[in-house]
């Protein structure tokens, strides 16, 4: 299959220039300023923006186990309609994705019936109980590419430590979910003035910081690498803002929704902002904003995390975590944060589909010859409203429904086939 | 008395949504319902026709029958779902229970759930107008309408006002209510408790005074009102002993001196005898306690006639 992308905005080495990329089976053959060559088909790129395909390095695909809410079909149709071409699925399935059985099943199916690339992400320890090491090395060479216990934050100091340690013994990274469950305790949202006046119970925001020091620490003495998941306040940003000056092997991720709400989008007790970590305060918010224009926050991941409607219809304190987030990422960063210029386009590329990769040491994928061909060409002009026939995915557990963004996904291309066009 | 446009039809999920305006002519209303709860024969025929469905999802023995009460008086239908024996205890969901009820022609719900936010869910799944009779720590603002009328009834005005509230506020809806009533009405409150019941941010999102200290907190005080001091709160540890309690935040003789020498006593029930209150003064004579729970079918009664435009 060859392709061309003609007359484009691409973005090479952090610059949009206007060029053709020419696509040959799965790889980038060359990228230049005018290329005539024969291609089967020709993609006219004029007026639209063609970036490195977008890498989501947290997301929740719920299969096997929890296929009412999504799976990889679905998941990874609404993943390329969001412009991502590579996801990391956590591993809290049913079974927990703890064996070799379980990392098959999720890449053999992704591959088969997949719209994106996946990649698996390991139990930390058995089950994500907490309390024995996985085979994170057999699952390492059965492709893994981190470890995480993800919304099962290891509560004992030494049984993090064991399995820092031995992670770092394969190479893996650590992903942490941080979060204090004494202090979280039933806790709903931010702990604040919203949680006071709807007397929702709160989640204080030590039990996100407290986690993130203590894991700095063991990262710290041990020198191993850590990657903390949806970070979202003030405080943890300054933990990890020191950490880095110290050296230590630490990177981090932000969601969009913490970048883009805050805990007042609660009142009215909508579930849909309903999440861990919770929405937190406008400080909180604008730390985080200012953390990724600096480079503390590392990368953007979205957390997309469904639920069905008849769990999500539930009264507040009785609707689970968590929304999604694959559909939504790219048009609502743009359209609050780029478009009103208080972060460039540019620093978004780079933190949704360079950083991610270089984090999780998945394949390069800037836009090169050679590289594999995932794209994702987006128009600046057009719009998206998040709406239940916009939603591909099986959950519509969002926010946003009814929100008009600027900015329309037009392709995802992922090793040169096409697997979102928008008709 | 003439029913006002504005009501009809209304939600009672909370006081932010009534201005000061419409809580005086509430309590207005309230006085005459209060007339007729003193007659012999205590019921006009005003709803009758209508239907009202108390649907408690929590317990609370009084505060449905004050509602029955309040129904039965303006000769309205009254139809009652308890969660303890009812299909929500099978896994029935919230909007089930609703449309369920709602086939039957029901006009005004009257709900008690343990989850915040749920009178909302009523309103959404029914379409029916909704008073809020508590939802989990978040409001219940006929109680503190009914507070609000029993102070207003002896003093005249809330306006310049010494309030104090002394208890478990972060478990409290009932002063998270009567917060928002009692500034819009002009009084000065002052919340008081341990820091470990204390939620944070109430000045800023109540704009009333928080104490730890008792004698501080009851200075000047023209209304003291105590709270429930529950069991549970001991389990979660958030206070030692209920004597080390008492020990610093009882309503006593000797701690209720630092208040203004005739301040209303108040308490929203049921109380807890030598915890947080001792008989001297649940009893004295500045005691208004149980008036309160006559006040409260009154204030139930204005609120149903207003919002189902009955007519006078």
């Amino acid at each position: 299959m060859k392709t061309l992308i003609k007359n484009g905005t691409v973005y090479l080495a952090g610059k949009f220039r206007k060029q053709d990329i020419f696509l040959d089976g799965t790889q980038i053959r060359n990228v230049s300023s005018k290329l005539d060559v024969k291609a089967v088909e020709v993609i006219d790129a004029t007026g639209l923006h063609v970036f490195p395909g977008f890498v989501d390095i947290h997301a929740h695909l719920r299969d096997p186990g929890h296929t009412y809410k999504e799976d990889i079909v679905s998941g990874t149709k609404a993943a390329a309609h969001g412009g991502i071409t590579s996801v990391c699925a956590m591993p809290n399935t049913d079974p927990v994705v703890d064996n070799i059985a379980s990392v098959d099943y999720v890449q053999r199916r992704a591959k088969d019936l997949g719209s994106c690339k996946v990649y698996v992400i390991g139990a930390m320890t058995k089950k994500s109980e907490g309390l024995e090491i996985s085979e994170m090395a057999t699952m390492k060479s059965d492709g893994i590419v981190a470890v995480s216990d993800d919304g099962q934050c290891v509560q004992d100091a030494k049984i993090m430590l064991n399995c820092i340690r031995y992670a770092q013994n394969f190479d893996l990274p650590v992903i942490v979910h941080p979060e204090d469950y004494s202090l979280s305790g039933k806790g709903q949202i931010h702990s604040g003035k919203v949680s006071t006046k709807l007397g929702l119970p709160g989640i204080n925001a030590l039990a996100e910081e407290i986690i993130i020091m203590r894991d700095i620490m063991l990262a710290e003495s041990t020198g191993a690498r850590l990657h903390i998941a949806h970070i979202s306040t003030a405080k943890s940003i300054e933990l990890v803002r020191d950490a880095k000056k110290r050296g230590v092997r630490v990177t981090c991720e932000v969601t969009p929704h913490h970048l883009l709400l805050t805990d007042e989008a609660c009142i009215g007790f909508d579930t849909n902002t309903k999440m861990k970590p919770p929405l937190r305060s406008e400080k909180d918010r604008q730390a985080c904003i200012q953390a990724l224009i600096d480079g503390t926050i590392d990368c953007i991941a979205t957390d997309h995390a469904p639920h069905a409607d008849f769990e999500k219809i539930k009264e507040f304190d009785h609707a689970p975590f968590g929304i999604i987030g694959f559909e939504t990422a790219f048009v609502a960063l743009y359209h609050h944060l780029v478009k009103p210029g208080i972060v460039s386009l540019e620093r978004i590329i780079e933190a949704y589909s360079l950083a991610p990769a270089r984090i999780l040491g998945l394949p390069n994928n800037e836009i090169k010859k050679g590289n594999a061909a995932d794209l994702t060409i987006v128009d600046l002009n057009g719009e998206s409203t998040i709406d239940e026939d916009f939603i591909l995915s099986k959950s519509k557990n969002t926010p946003w429904m009814g929100h008009t963004f600027s900015g329309r996904i037009k392709y995802a291309i992922v090793d040169g086939r096409t697997t979102f066009v928008d008709q | 008395m003439s029913v006002t446009p504005q009501f009809l039809g209304r939600n009672v999920f909370d006081l932010d949504d009534y201005s000061r305006a419409e809580i005086l002519y509430i309590l207005e209303a309230a006085k005459g319902m209060k007339e007729i709860n003193l007659r012999e024969y205590k019921k006009i025929p005003t709803l009758r026709g209508k239907t009202i469905c108390t649907l408690f999802v929590e317990d609370s023995t009084r505060t449905r029958m004050s509602f029955e009460l309040a129904a039965n008086r303006l000769s309205a239908d009254v139809v009652s779902f308890q969660a303890t024996v009812s299909s929500l205890q099978k896994g029935e969901s919230l909007q089930d229970t609703v449309y369920t009820l709602g086939a039957m022609g029901i006009d005004l719900y009257c709900i008690r759930h343990s989850s915040p936010g749920s009178p909302q869910l009523v309103h959404k799944y029914s379409g029916k107008p909704v008073i809020n009779g508590g939802d989990g720590r978040h409001a219940h603002p006929t109680q503190a309408l009914l507070d609000i009328f029993s102070i207003w009834e002896k003093l005249g005005s809330l306006d310049g006002l010494k309030i104090t509230i002394v208890g478990d506020i972060l478990n409290s809806r009932v002063v998270r209510s009567n917060l928002i009533g009692m500034k819009k009405l002009g009084a000065e409150v002052t919340v008081c408790g341990p820091r470990t019941l204390m939620p944070s941010g109430m000045e800023e999102v109540y704009g009333c005074k928080v104490e730890y200290n008792l004698p501080r907190a009851l200075k000047d005080a023209d209304v003291v009102m105590g709270l429930r001091m529950q069991m549970e709160r001991m389990t979660d540890g958030l206070f030692p002993s209920l004597e080390e309690y008492s020990k610093h935040y009882v309503l006593s003789k000797d701690t209720i001196k630092y208040a203004k020498k005739d301040a209303l006593i108040m308490h929203p029930g049921p109380m807890n005898r030598g915890v947080e209150i001792l008989p001297e003064i649940a009893d004295g004579k500045q005691s208004i306690i149980v008036e309160q729970v006559a006040n409260g079918v009154a204030i139930r009664m204005a609120l149903m006639f207003l919002i189902l435009g009955g007519k006078a």
